[in-house]
């Protein structure tokens, strides 16, 4: 068994390292405080190609694996969580979906754009009364012939303000459950599609998350992304690549309160002496340390089985269920290493905390994961 | 346009300790970097590739592990590499280091050869200016700024200790630059996938038309007399004062340690 990274895998480290310490991170508390969206952020990462890591050069791509990818994703949300999100949508929610499902077309149409980071993506599947029940889908897409009729409203729809490109999943035939449902590519700018209310976040609070809203949108024929009623286990496949994804944006933050945390005990001293000699801290720092890199190995492991082709739905699962859950409890303890410094904003562990809850949230909550890894178990 | 970039591997630390017994660098444990001058001088090369159309090579001398900053000098956009490598070159100094380089660039075609100032384990900023000299070419060191006429003149903007100098130079010549002349960009993914499947060209000493008592440490005739780290010197004193009454403390300092 081999652990070890690929050279290439190894230089890639190297540079989005760089590139984050250097441009993402003295951005971060910005970003957070001021809710705002990182477009010159976005501009820079298309330049070198890091919204279109696994796209094939001839498509516009880079021609990289899903390990860089996930990589990528890690090392910005080190920095900062809306980042390393707006990287993750884009790319596992947008591209991922056009590059599996969509016609050659749909390909040569879409993705060098999208690669390029000329236009950012989106996914709208969540709807107010559809979450972890998925298959409750209100929003209708009518065939009218020579094009799909829309209507119908999404919700929490991650980089909505700021995209060019949406996958919308929709009902087209009620009659046949999750079988009635397709999904669509819709423009930004298609007439009867607008964005609707932007949510007030408690964390990631740079990333855009908006309504999308859809009256009487009409789109082209050519629009449907896939087949007719396959639209749900398209939906479902995209997300269980979303997963790594969101896996890596959570190690990324718990590896991001690690590096304050280590420094600051270090740093700071009590009774004489640096908080890191006291054992309690030693001990609390090595189990977090631990769970750290045991999420780090369960996300290269799951990123591993989809670049070999192989089937990689319950390691996802796992690898983001363990991530989130580690990333929630490494930046709480974080906090409670720096005391009442860590409870306010002159810290970075205060934005880590409330950026890693969403982790265990979106794109299939920690239960939503829970049924999928048992659900493997006990078929 | 053809350019020729040297560019150099070195441990990533501005404080790399020294073995005290042997008095040589301790490099265990210490990443390695392409050296930032030199990655200046590459990022020079690659705006020119850019505006001009230029076709730029990259040539180090090292051990087989120096591979890595040529295939990091891929990922930014170079076109070709060449590794210098053999037993010969080993201990090589300053001089014998450019011997081995001019003669690995006269086997090439140029119109411009780019080296970094200086590396930041040495520090000598020897190895440019003496490139040049092996080659007989016109050089201009610490280059600030270049601007090409897009025929054959360069007109450049270099640092001095107390401002700058703007000369002008034909090609063939040779600069070297400082780290703070641009911003390297950084490698690109699809760079980075596409660096390892570039050759890289390894040249040995029987590439090269040099003399093997040039090469190497049989080449070097500098000889390290001693090598230590710098002691901790105490903080010193400021004092905001016309120079008259500065004078006067001076004198009164250096008469009270007795040196006066």
């Amino acid at each position: 068994m081999d652990f070890s990274l690929k050279i290439e895998e190894e230089l890639f480290l190297q540079m989005i390292r760089e590139f984050a310490e250097k441009e993402v991170k003295p951005l971060a508390a910005e970003i957070d405080e001021l809710e705002k969206f990182p477009t010159e952020l976005v501009n820079k990462m298309g330049k070198i190609g890091l919204m279109g890591i696994p796209v094939p050069v001839k498509y516009g791509g880079q021609g990289g694996t899903n390990q860089m990818y996930s990589m990528a994703v890690e090392e910005l949300s080190r920095s900062c969580g809306t980042t390393g999100v707006v990287v993750s949508a884009h790319t596992s929610l947008c591209v991922a979906p056009i590059l599996e499902n969509g016609t050659e077309e749909q390909k040569m149409k879409y993705l060098p754009k999208l690669a390029s980071g000329e236009w950012v993506g989106a996914f709208g599947l969540t709807e107010p009364g559809a979450g972890t029940d998925a298959a409750l889908q209100q929003t209708v897409a009518v065939d009218a012939g020579d094009k799909w009729i829309l209507n119908g409203t999404k919700i929490f729809i991650t980089n909505a303000g700021f995209a060019h490109v949406y996958i919308v999943i929709a009902m087209t035939d009620k009659s046949q459950g999750t079988r009635g449902i397709s999904a669509f590519i819709v423009e930004r700018g298609t007439p009867g599609f607008s964005i609707g209310k932007e949510e007030k976040k408690l964390g990631i609070r740079g990333s855009s998350t908006c309504e999308l809203i859809f009256e009487n949108c009409e789109i082209p024929k050519e629009n449907l992304l896939g087949k007719v009623g396959r639209g749900f286990g398209l939906a479902m496949k995209t997300l269980d690549g979303g997963r790594i994804g969101i896996a890596a944006q959570a190690l990324g933050i718990a590896q991001g309160a690690m590096d304050e945390t280590v420094k600051y005990t270090k740093e700071r001293k009590q009774f004489g002496k640096a908080i890191a000699k006291f054992q309690n801290t030693q001990f609390q720092l090595a189990d977090m340390e631990t769970k750290v890199q045991a999420s780090r190995l369960l996300v290269r492991h799951a990123a591993y089985k989809k670049d070999q082709g192989m089937p990689y739905s319950v390691d996802a699962a796992m690898a983001k269920l363990f991530a989130a859950e580690t990333s929630m409890e490494v930046t709480t303890k974080a906090i409670q290493f720096h005391g009442g410094y860590g409870y306010t904003r002159e810290y970075p562990v205060e934005r880590m905390f409330r950026d890693a809850k969403i982790t265990e949230i979106y794109e299939g909550t920690s239960e939503v994961q829970r049924m999928v890894i048992s659900g493997n178990l006990l078929k | 346009m053809k350019i020729v970039v040297c560019i150099k591997q070195v441990p990533d630390t501005t404080e790399v300790k020294l073995d005290p017994v042997t008095g040589t660098l301790i490099r265990e444990g210490v990443p390695s970097i392409m050296n930032p001058d030199d990655k200046g001088g590459l990022e020079l090369a690659l705006e020119l590739k850019d505006k001009y159309n230029a076709e730029v090579t990259v040539i180090t001398m090292g051990p087989m592990q120096a591979e890595a900053v040529l295939r990091e000098a891929f990922a930014m956009g170079a076109d070709k590499a060449i590794l210098l490598t053999d037993r010969k070159f080993a201990g090589a100094d300053t001089l014998a280091t450019s011997n081995a380089l001019a003669g690995a660039i006269r086997t090439l075609e140029y119109d411009l050869v780019i080296t970094g100032r200086q590396a930041i384990d040495g520090d000598t900023a020897q190895v440019g200016p003496q490139i040049a000299e092996h080659l007989d070419l016109p050089q201009v060191s610490y280059l600030q700024n270049l601007k090409y006429d897009g025929k054959k003149t360069f007109t450049i903007k270099k640092a001095t200790e107390d401002g700058y100098q703007v000369v002008e130079v034909d090609s063939p010549c040779l600069v070297t630059v400082l780290a703070t002349a641009n911003e390297a960009r950084y490698m690109t993914v699809r760079g980075i996938v596409e660096a390892f499947d570039k050759p890289v060209e390894v040249m040995g000493a029987d590439k090269i038309d040099v003399d093997e008592s040039k090469l190497g440490l049989k080449g070097s005739p500098t000889k390290v007399k001693k090598a230590f780290t710098k002691g901790v010197k105490s903080a010193g004193q400021v004092y905001e004062v016309d120079t008259e009454e500065a004078v006067g403390i001076i004198i009164s300092k250096l008469k009270e340690k007795f040196i006066i």
